[in-house]
């Protein structure tokens, strides 16, 4: 009763303030997503990001909260290459949001301006959950998101155009930033190339390939696909007579079967921030890769 | 549910399809040979595509890879990680339309204390749909098969067919929906689980329990569908507000059809929802629905325990209050979820019961008001690995029928609609692989058939889907 009558009164405030809305609201699905287009909008942005770090995107649900959002969004950032399959169809279907249907402006997926690694040449789910269209979770190469912010800042800058020098700075100042960055973090990295490493689930794939990590095994021996202890152990074998430097593990991931290898085969574990928000250090962008190197050049020095 | 569909086109589709497969099984030779040459044409084209796809990735790389990368790791993405680029040749321009396909196969192995074939909710008029627990043994299941696209930029169009273990096609839904209303409204035309209540909506798929709680068994015949409009607003609030109605035929149970131009049902709703931090997310509402009923049969025994036909004519309306709340910590429902659901309806039926239809052709005026409800919960314990119970009540309330009341006849003439409180406890476990298929066994202490007769049924479920990835509502 207390929950409906809060609701009431919520009701009541929120529909007498409902005008004045200035800034383009943006609804992003991801932390990082939402984190561009807040550099890139700065004060012309109202985002409202769907999910935390915390979560495995791929398995949020249509929550109400999103559905209110998705309703009242002025442009929704997706990540796209099918990471939100589960959820965002349904929200953009039911937000009765027609700015927001793929296709219109205010539409934008990151994952649809950039060429995507691990492309299934053969699509069956008996190799796990797969994606068709490639590895979706293109955040972890920074050079991704320079790309990306390239395309967001066009994008708002189409949508609000009375302010489209406004994001043609900001644009501008943030690309100059993030390829200074990009610099230092590659050189920062270089002893890091070539070093062998476990993951979790290929979700650090886009890292890897940008860091030049060679990943030499998966604790999920399929995507999607939680490890047996048969498999587990197979894995002890082999990293046993060939031991990698580091096992990844986001955030996000159960720790145990990181931590289960990792007291077995005498390797450390780094938690990675995965996405902004993921770890204290990663607070925006810039933080999330500061923090990301910083956590991986501690144990392999 | 509402009427079974003819399978007669489809078999004849097939008929007319099995020929050609004969005729091609005397052709092998000549096939075996086309084959070859074929084999031989594919590899040169091959060689050429290849060929192709270098020259496109020297070209494409140039302006999508960041020029400016200053430092020595910016070696471009390695040639065997260079994505399929979809070539013209490769596709054929009639498939590239086809619309998302996807197929829920289930089925399950059922035992019971009591034979299926007596069970009935005491105290309710039968709803007509298949409601009862399955057949011992095994039994195959609904299968489901969705396909849905966009038809243009303002509609998009969904077929959902239940083919059937006793090979019936039903057409579950089949309707079109807007893409393009302004201002946050939503339409659908044709055939649709009407929006009342949590479950009605919920595909049989996607119930958390192998059959759906006995008030939607008793009221609505597992859930409502019938061919008609709905119109959905949500307002613009950071807290979901969300107003439905529908105006259907009225063929669904507790209506029916009466071939009248007019509007013979009405659904009004209107839900709620939020979050509660981040590890909390609920939703509420309250539904309404009139619908009107023109000589709806239902069989039962008089005094004399044979079987006569009596049929009830009039209105029914139906109150339905329904909350969900969902908790997994952090929000991540990955590792853990708590979901706990309950919904409570109660109706009011005002007309005319008319007494062995075939035979006596007594009528009297009849009220009656019944309601029911249930509650579950159900935990994802750890990743893959599901609990739930679930209680299930109804109550017959008061019934007025003029027939017994003027002495005409006795309660004994109508032991169906004789006051009672069936009720039902279900407990499960459930095994999901993947998110694509899932293994369930179910327990239930079954009492709907009368106070003290105890039905315990068991059963093990499976459910697969093959195809296009599902997004689920809430």
């Amino acid at each position: 009763m207390t929950i409906l009558l809060r609701s009431a009164l919520a009701l009541t405030i929120l529909l007498a303030g409902l005008p004045a809305q200035a800034a383009i609201k943006v609804l992003a699905t991801t932390s990082d997503w939402g984190a561009l287009t807040r550099e890139l909008g700065g004060d012309k942005v109202d985002v409202y990001v769907a999910t935390s770090a915390l979560q495995d995107v791929h398995r949020v649900e249509a929550k109400p909260s999103l559905l209110a959002r998705a309703r009242t969004a002025d442009l929704l950032v997706a990540n796209g290459a099918e990471l939100e399959i589960g959820w965002l169809p349904v929200l953009v279907r039911e937000s009765g949001n027609r700015r927001i249907q793929p296709g219109a402006p205010g539409y934008f997926e990151a994952a649809a301006q950039l060429r995507l690694l691990e492309v299934p040449t053969r699509l069956d789910r008996a190799m796990g959950d797969i994606h068709p269209l490639g590895n979706p979770h293109v955040q972890l190469d920074p050079r991704n998101i320079g790309i990306v912010a390239k395309a967001l800042a066009t994008r708002l800058a189409a949508l609000d155009p009375a302010n489209a020098a406004y994001y043609a700075e900001r644009g501008h100042d943030f690309d100059t930033r993030w390829q200074l960055a990009i610099a230092r973090w590659n050189s920062r990295a270089a002893p890091l190339a070539g070093a062998p490493v476990v993951v979790m689930h290929r979700d650090q794939v886009y890292l890897c390939h940008w860091l030049g990590l060679d990943e030499v095994a998966a604790i999920e021996p399929k995507p999607g696909v939680p490890p047996s202890a048969g498999y587990l152990g197979q894995l002890v074998v082999k990293l046993g007579a060939a031991p990698p430097r580091l096992i990844l593990r986001n955030t996000y991931n159960d720790q145990k079967a990181a931590e289960w290898l990792s007291a077995r085969i005498h390797v450390p574990v780094v938690t990675l921030p995965f996405s902004v928000g993921g770890t204290p250090g990663a607070k925006d962008l810039f933080g999330l890769f500061d923090d990301t190197l910083d956590r991986l050049l501690a144990v392999t020095k | 549910m509402s009427g079974y569909h003819s399978i007669a086109a489809l078999c004849a589709l097939g008929l007319t399809l099995l020929p050609i497969t004969t005729e091609a099984a005397d052709d092998a030779t000549a096939l075996r040979a086309e084959l070859q040459s074929l084999q031989a044409q594919y590899a040169a084209r091959v060689e050429a595509l290849e060929a192709r796809i270098t020259r496109l990735e020297a070209a494409s790389t140039a302006p999508t890879a960041p020029t400016e990368t200053p430092a020595d790791i910016s070696s471009a993405a390695p040639p065997d990680l260079a994505p399929a680029l979809p070539s013209s040749d490769s596709r054929s321009a009639t498939t590239a339309f086809n619309p998302a396909i996807s197929l829920v196969i289930g089925g399950s192995y059922h035992t019971a204390s009591r034979g299926p074939e007596d069970w009935q909710v005491a105290g309710f008029m039968p709803s007509g749909g298949e409601v009862g627990p399955g057949a011992r043994g095994f039994n195959l299941g609904e299968s489901e098969l969705t396909l849905g696209a966009n038809v243009d930029p303002y509609f998009s169009a969904m077929l959902t067919a239940a083919i059937s273990g006793e090979n019936e096609i039903e057409v579950e839904e089949a309707f079109v929906r807007t893409l393009a209303l302004p201002a946050g409204l939503n339409a659908k035309a044709g055939r649709f689980f009407s929006g009342f209540g949590y479950l009605n909506e919920v595909h049989a798929h996607a119930w958390d329990f192998a059959e759906q709680p006995l008030v939607y068994q008793a009221f609505f015949g597992n859930q409502m569908a019938q061919e008609g409009l709905q119109l959905k607003w949500i307002a613009p609030a950071d807290l979901l507000i969300e107003f439905g109605i529908e105006a259907g035929n009225g063929s669904a149970f507790p209506g029916t059809r009466r071939n009248r131009s007019g509007l013979d049902a009405t659904t009004l709703f209107a839900h709620v929802g939020g979050d509660i931090g981040v590890s909390t997310s609920w939703r509420a509402g309250v539904s309404w629905l009139d619908q009107r009923a023109d000589e709806r049969v239902y069989e039962d025994v008089n005094a004399l325990g044979d079987p006569v036909a009596n049929a009830f004519s009039g209105k029914a309306r139906t109150w339905v209050a329904d909350a969900v709340l969902k908790w997994a910590p952090d929000g991540n429902a990955a590792q853990r979820q708590l979901k706990l659901q309950g919904e409570y309806m109660r109706r009011e039926e005002q007309g005319e019961l008319a007494y062995d239809i075939d035979g006596s052709g007594l009528a009297g005026a009849y009220r009656g008001t019944g309601s029911g409800w249930y509650l579950q919960g159900v935990y994802q314990f750890r990743p893959r690995w599901r609990v739930g119970a679930r209680y299930d009540a109804l109550n017959t309330g008061t019934t007025r029928i003029a027939l017994i009341d003027d002495g005409v006849l006795g309660a004994g003439d109508f032991p169906l609609l004789r006051a009672a409180d069936p009720d039902r406890v279900s407990v499960m476990l459930d095994w999901n692989p993947s998110e694509f298929s899932r293994l369930r066994a179910q327990y239930a202490w079954d009492d709907a058939r009368a106070e003290g007769v105890r039905d315990r049924q068991f059963t093990l479920q499976y459910l697969f889907g093959i195809g296009a990835h599902g997004a689920h509502k809430y």
